[in-house]
């Protein structure tokens, strides 16, 4: 097959495009250049398209012998990831960008365009395993990315070649070396590529202003604390929330709700952050539609445990009930259910 | 395969080649006092006298440099250095809108970081500026000019004689990046009445990494690199012998050969753009129609992206460029095109050919057998 390889300058997607020149394909190396400054130097694990991660991506095409592109992709991925980013957390919700990245800019943008161009699909870099239009867990379960690839449709995955998904990390990076791949030992990333310092709390800020407004505590109704952006705050979270006023049971409390429009974030006690009974919208399946009432299982973030579920329709949308409570579910969260290791759909968090 | 971004790098001319390696064997500094060392100067002397020969300069006006980004970055800041300090006034640079990056760039350096100003001198929908543009920004608080013989992208040729007759008019010194001109264009540094003017050996046949500043002997220019004052004590570092030697063959035989060449390749030129122009009857040729590089033809073939052009070219052996590529090998829309009016759409999917002594109508030829195939299949890529 000719096949486009998204090659970011790391050794999964360098390995992945190796492995598909091995395997006979005609391949192309493009690298998404998605910021609109660059850095020049990549720092540690952090950050995303330095031109250093740039020029790491040309020099495995070159060690590979294939063409190697840069394509601009930096105003798309600022409208559909950063500006969602934003506008998610604005609205008290809690997004998750790798996944909009590849729903709207991996595999929808560059997929589109290298299907006009006359190629047969994509190849990427992700641990997850994909034969026959079925999509599963990688056998590294601690680097699966199944997750946020849930959010492919049928089509995209048809044009969709990810070959590192029966190797575990280790073994990605010993097939680098064996290629001689300088990328070999490169530090996985790690946060959300668009905030090189880590500082999501300090990125929203610059971009919705100061939003002051009370911490209330849900049990007494009393306010316990003061912060600067309700957006600041994630449900679950214990740290930073800088409570004036001690629990009554003087037990930890956790943000249970984040209400931008009120300015308000209310904590409580571990126990109420317990959810057995959730509504998600805008499923998309990977494969034809699943009948419902479903029983499976469901994830509800990137590394999270999966639970039995109970899935019923619920107009457009789904309801799910759990087997046992889930703590700490934010809504903007996906929903990804699961038949064992296989990924049947998504939704999010309603 | 058909190499069509002479613009970008042309093939090196055999007589260039024997230079250099004939010069790589001979060991000795230019500036050692013992007879391998004379040998060396000599050659790097003989070399600086072709130049000068060839380019209608003095040997003493010529100072050799690392290539076209460091003559631009030594004329516009050691240009606008030197007259900042003689008349503390004097700190407005007026460069056009369409310069290389190795002129803007050093201009907005100037501006973030020496305490100048810049007016950008506009360019008509050619990308030509106007006399009453450049006269009308002049004033007395202007340190220099800097507009280029020929722009890189497009081709357009600029008034560069009568620009620098205004400038003088002014009392104000004018550079021009010459870097596209030589060899496709008669270039003659006294008559052109400039006072500092860019050249580059891998523009006309010479090796890379090459290059001069023709700087006036009575123009004030401040030093970028500071050591031995090997070059007019304005530029220092051991001079790269073969390099030199290099540069000063294919200067003479690129300028020798210059009527002939522009005769050749405007008509190759022009063949190449009627042939676009009845395949793809949408597609628009930028840049002047008269007072263009003969070697240079540009277009933007609306409603499909630069790079996917490129791409498909290139897997069909045709090597073309889209414009001028930043640092991360990204092609953002030029700001040649954006200047001279185009949208961002134009910008975009915008192609240049460029021509040089190795062109034959077999490149021509080439492109053409591509390019419609590939044009229909870019404009069914989505658009961003």
């Amino acid at each position: 097959m000719k096949l486009l390889a998204a090659v970011s300058g790391g050794v999964d997607s360098a390995v992945a495009a190796a492995l598909a020149v091995e395997a006979g394909h005609d391949v192309t190396a493009v690298h998404l250049a998605l910021s609109e400054a660059p850095a020049t130097l990549r720092s540690g694990s952090r950050g995303c398209c330095s031109v250093e991660d740039s020029r790491d991506a040309g020099r495995v095409a070159d060690v590979l012998g294939i063409p190697y592109y840069v394509w601009d992709l930096a105003a798309r991925f600022r409208e559909d990831v950063v500006d969602d980013f934003v506008a998610e957390y604005a609205a008290g919700r809690t997004p998750n960008p790798c996944l909009r990245c590849n729903e709207k800019v991996k595999f929808s943008a560059v997929l589109d365009r290298a299907l006009a161009l006359g190629f047969d699909g994509v190849v990427t870099g992700h641990h997850a395993r994909l034969a026959d239009g079925v999509l599963r867990r990688s056998v590294d379960l601690a680097k699966d990315q199944s997750y946020v690839l849930a959010v492919l449709t049928p089509h995209q995955l048809a044009h969709t070649v990810l070959p590192l998904g029966d190797l575990t990390k280790v073994q990605v990076r010993a097939l680098a070396a064996a290629r001689g791949l300088a990328v070999a030992d490169k530090p996985d990333s790690h946060d959300v590529c668009f905030i090189a310092d880590g500082d999501t709390a300090g990125f929203l800020r610059d971009r919705l202003g100061a939003q002051p407004g009370p911490v209330v505590d849900a049990l007494t109704g009393a306010v316990v604390g003061q912060h600067d952006g309700a957006y600041g705050f994630t449900v679950g979270q214990r740290r930073g929330l800088a409570l004036t006023v001690p629990a009554g049971d003087g037990r930890p409390r956790y943000v249970l709700s984040v209400s931008p429009v009120q300015r308000t974030v209310t904590v409580g006690p571990a126990e109420a952050l317990d959810t057995s009974g959730l509504r998600a919208e805008r499923p998309v399946w990977t494969q034809a539609p699943v009948e419902l009432p479903l029983r499976c299982l469901v994830q509800l973030r990137a590394h999270g445990t999966p639970v039995g579920a109970l899935v019923s329709a619920d107009g457009s949308g789904w309801q799910l009930a759990l087997d046992a409570p889930v703590r700490g579910v934010a809504p903007g969260q996906a929903a990804v259910l699961y038949d064992g290791d296989r990924v049947l759909a998504s939704a999010t968090v309603a | 395969m058909a190499y069509l971004d002479h613009a970008a790098s042309t093939a090196l001319l055999p007589e260039s080649l024997a230079a250099v390696t004939a010069a790589l064997t001979a060991t000795g500094n230019a500036s050692s006092l013992h007879a391998a060392g004379r040998r060396a100067r000599r050659t790097v002397e003989e070399s600086r006298e072709a130049l000068a020969s060839a380019l209608g300069a003095r040997p003493s006006e010529v100072i050799l440099t690392g290539g076209g980004t460091e003559s631009d970055n030594l004329a516009v800041k050691g240009m606008f250095w030197a007259r900042a300090a003689a008349d503390p006034r004097r700190r407005r640079i007026l460069a056009s809108a369409v310069e290389h990056h190795a002129v803007l760039d050093a201009v907005e350096w100037l501006v973030d970081h020496e305490g100048a100003s810049v007016t950008w001198l506009e360019v008509d929908a050619a990308g030509r500026v106007a006399p009453e543009v450049l006269e009308d920004a002049l004033g007395d608080d202007v340190a220099l000019v800097s507009v280029m013989w020929a722009n890189n992208e497009v081709g357009t040729v600029q008034p560069v004689r009568r620009l620098a007759e205004i400038a003088h008019a002014h009392g104000v010194p004018i550079h021009t990046d010459a870097v596209q001109a030589v060899g496709q264009l008669p270039v003659d540094f006294a008559a052109s009445g400039v006072d500092a003017l860019t050249v580059t050996g891998h523009k006309f046949g010479g090796p890379l990494g090459a290059g001069a500043l023709l700087l006036g002997r009575d123009v004030a220019c401040t030093p970028l690199l500071h050591g031995g004052g090997q070059e007019r004590d304005v530029r220092s570092g051991t001079a790269d012998v073969p390099a030199i030697a290099g540069l000063a063959v294919a200067a003479t035989v690129a300028v020798e050969r210059q009527p002939e060449t522009a005769t050749r390749l405007a008509a190759l030129r022009d063949d190449l753009v009627a042939r676009v122009c009845a395949a793809l009857p949408d597609a628009v040729l930028n840049g002047a129609r008269e007072d263009r590089l003969p070697g240079n033809a540009h277009f933007s073939f609306p409603g499909c992206e630069g790079d996917s052009l490129l791409l498909l070219l290139d897997a069909r052996g045709v090597e073309v460029s889209t414009g001028s590529a930043c640092s991360a090998g990204v092609a953002r829309p030029s700001h040649v095109l954006v200047a001279m009016g185009a949208d961002e759409e134009r910008a975009r999917g915008s192609l240049r050919f460029s021509l040089g002594h190795t062109s034959t109508a077999a490149d021509v030829d080439a492109l053409l057998d591509a390019l419609p195939t590939v044009v229909e299949r870019a404009r069914r890529a989505p658009v961003r």
